[in-house]
């Protein structure tokens, strides 16, 4: 069932604005943290590798499909751990800013 | 699993990525904003397994250990990762994501085949274009950071007629996609991304690198979000969404802290030919000076200010340069280093490294408000930087750093700068400033320079 093209545009009009928004106030000591953490959530591309995979049927598409998993995998699960390790140095600096 | 609740736990999730981009903006929240988001993520992989829409289920097995594949290159790439290598990493993760987009619409495409609406074909051209640019402009990029290729603007003639035919051959094969379907067009139109992507990259100096980095960025979380129209998944709609607005902002917002016209940076490779403008400069007396006159320099001034570059980075001496600091305020000195918002390589980036050294976070004063302070400041240590005090950004209208924002060093009383050589910054551009009569240069890896000063001073 495919969704209302209305609908669609709703959602992302709505995202646009609240993507603007929560970052609207960021300090420039996090703009590298915070892309970071923009990229990681990209990765979230994953789930669309897997239902790919999951329909996959010729060996061109099933290869195809893994592949993405992998690099998606990649983005996602190595983009937290970067930002994690980034923000880590931060801690207990008791900072103000 | 029952689709509404489905459809509930990604409305969760959704959430959690908005808490994480909340809680990235504020250094408290900060951390805990990317472990909301970390697990938000995963939750969504492992529900996904269950979702109600999937008819086939051909390759659980293989995709759970491409998975486990994926994870076991990723975390240990990001464990290990040298924090000074940290931006190169992510313009690859970058890339892979964007490149990961790219194959996902071209899965969908293959397999729904001739019953693809118009619209869906339209996001799947969108996304195929895009994350190819994304995915190939990231390597690039990450072969700049690297130094794996010059970080100077590669301009050759014609340029900028390839880099146009390209781009015209791939919005017209997008076109030919559209019109005729079939897998040939959409794999030329790959292809010519793939190209595209390269030759956007590759006329951006090195030190636009970053804003290339976050605009690439914000574009794979639209082809993220073309992907969620044809899958029918309104989490990555969502999410791919909230990373490509984010991300757009993010990017204006660099590259005002760098004094950058986003435009000069993407088109720069239109217009640029200006280049060698600053070459010329060759063999004209500096005054190099020894570390026992370095440590005097600083023994006997009221007030220090310590200007990190990469150098200081590469050398490690992030822990010898805070030595240096201690001893000087042992000794009564006022030490302040002043941090320029793109010192490193991203804006940032020094804080993190300074960070780590346990630096105090009250020292580390930003740019806007640590120039005041020059004229009544007795001597300045540049410790391997270079373009970010470099006066050429004021005087030299067209070189490559022309109008980005200077710590003003030279109005300070003495400028000692610690430099491995006289080769220019990464912006491959010289800096007269080394050859002013109040600059006194110690040549020599910074962490050694560093050792010998604080030896000299402490022999004093």
């Amino acid at each position: 069932m495919k969704m209302d093209p209305m609908v669609i545009l709703t959602i992302f009009t709505l995202s646009v604005f609240v993507g603007f928004e929560v970052v609207s106030k960021v300090s420039t000591t996090l703009h590298t943290p915070l892309m970071s953490g923009a990229n990681a959530i990209h990765g979230i591309i994953l789930i669309g590798a897997i239902l790919v995979a999951n329909e996959a049927k010729t060996p061109l598409e099933t290869t195809l499909a893994i592949v993405a998993v992998v690099l998606a995998t990649i983005n996602m699960v190595g983009g937290f751990v970067v930002t994690d390790r980034m923000l880590e140095m931060f801690k207990g600096k008791g900072g103000k800013k | 699993m029952n689709s509404n609740l489905y459809a509930l736990i990604g409305l969760g999730v959704s959430i959690s990525f908005i808490m994480a981009l909340k809680g990235l903006s504020a250094p408290k929240s900060a951390r805990r904003g990317n472990l909301i988001g970390a697990f938000g993520a995963t939750l969504a992989t492992v529900v996904v397994f269950f979702d109600p829409k999937i008819v086939d289920r051909n390759n659980t097995l293989l995709i759970i250990a491409a998975i486990a594949f994926g994870v076991i290159v990723g975390v240990p790439a990001a464990r290990k990762i040298q924090m000074t290598q940290m931006p190169q990493l992510v313009a690859l993760f970058n890339g892979v994501g964007g490149g990961a987009a790219a194959l996902v619409a071209i899965v969908e495409y293959l397999y729904l085949g001739d019953s693809a609406s118009f619209g869906e074909v339209l996001a799947t051209v969108f996304t195929v274009l895009v994350g190819c640019v994304s995915f190939s402009g990231s390597i690039i990029t990450f072969l700049k950071l690297q130094e794996l290729m010059t970080t100077r603007p590669v301009v050759f003639p014609g340029g900028r007629f390839v880099i146009a035919a390209t781009l015209a051959g791939s919005i017209g094969t997008s076109g030919w996609v559209i019109a005729s379907g079939g897998t040939t067009p959409l794999l030329v139109l790959a292809g010519l991304s793939l190209l595209f992507g390269v030759l956007f990259v590759l006329p951006v100096g090195g030190a636009d690198v970053p804003i290339v980095i976050s605009l690439l960025n914000a574009f794979t979380g639209l082809t993220v979000a073309a992907s969620g129209y044809v899958l029918n998944s309104t989490l990555l709609i969502v999410a791919g969404t909230l990373v490509g607005a984010s991300g757009t902002i993010l990017t204006r917002k660099m590259a005002e802290a760098m004094g950058r016209s986003l435009f000069g940076t993407l088109f720069g490779a239109f217009t640029a030919k200006s280049q060698a403008a600053t070459e010329a400069g060759e063999a004209r007396p500096v005054k190099s000076g020894s570390p026992d006159d370095v440590a005097i320099l600083l023994n006997y001034a009221q007030r220090v200010v310590i200007v990190p570059g990469f150098g200081l980075a590469v050398a490690q001496a992030q822990h010898t340069v805070r030595e240096l600091a201690d001893l000087l305020a042992e000794k009564g000195v006022e030490v302040a280093y002043g941090i320029h918002p793109v010192a490193g390589r991203m804006p940032g980036h020094m804080n993190v490294l300074l960070a780590e050294a346990n630096v105090p976070y009250e020292q580390l004063v930003e740019m806007e408000e640590v120039n005041p302070t020059f004229p009544q400041t007795d001597v300045v240590l540049v410790v391997g930087a270079n373009d970010v005090v470099n006066p050429a950004a004021k005087t030299t209208p067209g070189c490559p750093i022309y109008g980005m924002p200077i710590l003003d060093v030279a109005s300070a009383g003495n400028v000692i700068f610690l430099k491995r050589s006289m080769r220019p910054g990464f912006a491959g551009i010289e800096n007269d400033l080394l050859y002013d009569a109040k600059t006194t240069l110690l040549f020599g890896d910074a962490k050694d320079s560093l050792t010998k000063v604080v030896n000299a001073l402490k022999a004093l």
